[in-house]
């Protein structure tokens, strides 16, 4: 029988394996941030373990740090000061590479990896942050760990593991105007529930993936985790090399040929098969929105809140109720029209610049509505230099944005970029959850088109409509 | 770590679907480089109003509970982020094991690394488990590791599943990165093929 992508790239990964036991499987790429990494330095300190592979940890800082422009470290809150110099210091003392907010590289830790062309095919990438699935947008099998995890990995290069099962997406089919991979994503989470891959690995299949760029890609294997898995991951193909090829850390001359000739090697045979397999109709979706405080209570922009009695199973009736009292909201009523008093446009989600160039069209020459503030968060530096260089910035001030440096912001709300308590947000980031974004706030997740049209409303639209 | 084998105590209910991480210890709680304090922010939104004052209807709030080891929740918990420092706060507050009907990957080799003990049962015995707590407070259950086993005071004992090689971890202590060095040879063996 055949392999899977997901068994390829795992086999080879077994260092060892003693019967009954998980693998120690071995880690191809370690990143780390400011916010999940210290207490595991402290361990190797108070251990006395150096890191076994420098070379293969690369750093950032993106969770705690302000996004407000020229705002200098000595005026930042003391906390997040403290974990960026922490990270300077354990960087330095150990001999990662740190790409430092005074650098030009800086940014959200999920789109600097792939910016620098660490992230490849093939390759197991882990990171102390769930949303390290989006690494698997390259064929590489990515997903996040716990603080204790990644002292592990940092010490030998290697972690314990539980082989996971596999679960086929497969997503057909022509994708509408005004449709983008977050509404994909959003629809497969909604249909298979936010636990619903628990213990998992995703794989995308299907005609309307393969049409995708790399940028729509990272957004689906970004949300896995939303839909509980640890990983989401896509064939590499020539979409993929394509993005890869010339960056700083991709191989070069004949090591990027031999790559290229295995990355093509990584497709799940015909005759393999998977332990699960869901299929979803690309032409037949429409814009999504999330109304509840779970990313599987999503639906479409023209739909409506579903009522208690239409949920049959009691535990999520019960957390339908309990979301429509957090929210604000109810049971039956439509999701279109609804106010919005802040959007954010960012995150590891959709962060990147075909995310900016989007949005920005939407707001070119139109205002944003009274008493709606919006931010535009790009992912890196490096996006926020080419999104100026497009003249991206002017069309979102010129319409009301606030123009930001690179982070994860309004994301999680660890910096001062907090929406207040019950605050509607539209916002492009992967979590709903109850007060992500501030104490009491209300995420709406959506598209960027989708949240750039809800800006200049005021309310969630059809994003269709001004198309 | 602490082993963990067995536990007897009385247990907190919440009665909540994908409590997601996020809820267990919202972000702002993540700015310490330290694991100290973390208990504080357990379920800081649900358990404390904006001022800072108690929320009396919190199950964490009420004296009855105040004891309580065990907690015992609905669906999909530790759902979201990869922090530990949900683990942290839980473990810091006082609690040594959760029972629900199903647990977040990631949250559960958080928990399996901190000594928390995690037990999955059906989902109608995780809302008579709720009913039973609710209605008598003071009720006291054991979960045992060795057996696998939570026991009720009427006797009635359920089973639970556990991988067996974390069981020998959790019971014996035994820490993941020690069991991996142990690999040191065939580690440096790995690192010498190229991938391609
Ligand atoms: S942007 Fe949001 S989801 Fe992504 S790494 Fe930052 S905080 Fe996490």
């Amino acid at each position: 029988m055949g392999k899977t992508l997901f068994e390829k790239v795992w086999e080879p990964h077994v260092v060892a394996q003693d019967p009954g036991a998980p693998a120690i499987l071995y880690v191809d790429a370690h990143l780390i941030h400011e916010v999940t990494s210290p207490q595991a330095f402290s361990m190797l300190r108070e251990r006395g373990l150096p890191v076994r592979r420098p070379d293969k940890t690369f750093a950032t800082m993106d969770h705690a740090i302000p996004t407000r422009i020229g705002v200098d470290i000595s005026l930042w809150p003391a906390d997040a000061a403290t974990q960026v110099r922490t990270l300077r210091e354990n960087c330095h003392d150990f001999g990662i590479t740190l790409w430092d907010i005074e650098g030009d590289v800086q940014g959200i830790v999920h789109i600097v990896g792939p910016e620098m062309g660490v992230t490849q095919p093939g390759m197991t990438i882990v990171c102390g942050d769930s949303h390290t699935s989006t690494h698997g947008a390259f064929g590489a099998l990515a997903f996040g760990i716990g603080t204790s995890e990644v002292g592990h990995v940092l010490a030998s290069q290697c972690l314990l593991q539980k082989k996971p099962k596999t679960f086929a997406i497969n997503v057909e089919g022509e994708l509408g105007l005004g449709i983008t991979a977050k509404d994909i994503i959003l629809a497969i989470i909604a249909k298979n529930g936010a636990g619903g891959g628990a213990g998992y690995v995703f794989e995308y299949r299907g005609s309307a993936i393969r049409k995708l760029d790399m940028a729509s890609r990272m957004t689906i294997c970004n949300m896995s985790i939303e839909g509980g898995a640890r990983a989401g991951m896509i064939a590499p193909d020539e979409t993929t090399f394509e993005y890869m090829k010339g960056r700083p850390f991709a191989p070069k001359g004949e090591q990027w040929d031999k790559a290229v000739a295995y990355w093509k090697t990584l497709v799940t045979d015909d005759d393999a098969a998977f332990d699960r397999t869901l299929t979803l109709d690309a032409s037949q979706l429409a814009p999504m929105v999330t109304y509840g405080t779970n990313p599987g209570q999503g639906l479409y922009v023209t739909s409506n809140i579903p009522l208690a009695e239409e949920i049959e199973d009691p535990s999520e009736r019960r957390s339908l109720l309990s979301a429509m009292e957090y929210m604000g909201l109810k049971p039956g009523q439509p999701i279109e029209g609804q106010q919005v008093d802040i959007v954010f446009i960012g995150s590891c989600t959709n962060g990147r610049i075909e995310d900016l160039r989007e949005a920005a069209k939407i707001a070119k020459g139109k205002k944003v509505a009274d008493n709606v503030q919006a931010l535009v968060v790009p992912g890196s530096k490096a996006i926020k230099a080419q999104a100026e260089a497009e003249g991206l910035d002017v069309i979102f001030t010129e319409a009301g944005f606030e123009w930001r440096g690179a982070g994860c912001s309004m994301c999680l709300a660890m910096n001062d970029d907090k929406a207040g308590a019950g605050k509607y947000v539209a916002s492009t980031s992967n979590r709903n959850f109850q007060g992500r974004q501030g104490p009491g706030s209300r995420s709406l997740l959506m598209s960027p088109i989708m949240a750039a049209a809800a800006a200049l409303n005021g309310k969630v639209v059809d994003v269709r409509e001004l198309l | 770590m602490e082993p963990i084998k067995t536990l007897t105590a009385s247990a907190v209910p919440l009665r909540a679907e994908n409590v997601d991480t996020d809820q267990i210890i919202p972000a702002r709680f993540l700015t310490a480089v330290t694991k100290a304090g973390m208990g504080d922010g357990l379920f800081s939104s649900w358990r404390y109003n904006p001022d800072g004052s108690p929320k009396p209807d919190f199950p964490l709030n009420k004296p009855e509970y105040k004891d309580g080891k065990i907690l015992i929740a609905g669906r999909n918990f530790g759902s979201g982020s990869s922090r530990e420092h949900a683990v942290w706060a839980l473990t810091e507050y006082g609690f040594r094991a959760v029972i629900t009907s199903g647990f977040a990957d990631i949250f559960y080799n958080n928990s399996l690394k901190n000594g928390l003990l995690l037990v999955a049962l059906p989902e109608e015995t995780v809302n008579m488990l709720l009913d039973l707590v609710e209605e008598d407070p003071e009720t006291q259950i054991t979960v045992d590791l060795a057996s696998q086993t939570v026991t009720l005071p009427d006797g009635q004992q359920l089973g639970f599943p556990i991988d067996p090689f974390r069981k020998i971890c959790l019971l014996e202590g035994v820490d993941d990165l020690g069991y991996i060095m142990k690999q040191a040879d065939a580690i440096a063996t790995y690192e010498a093929v190229p991938a391609y």
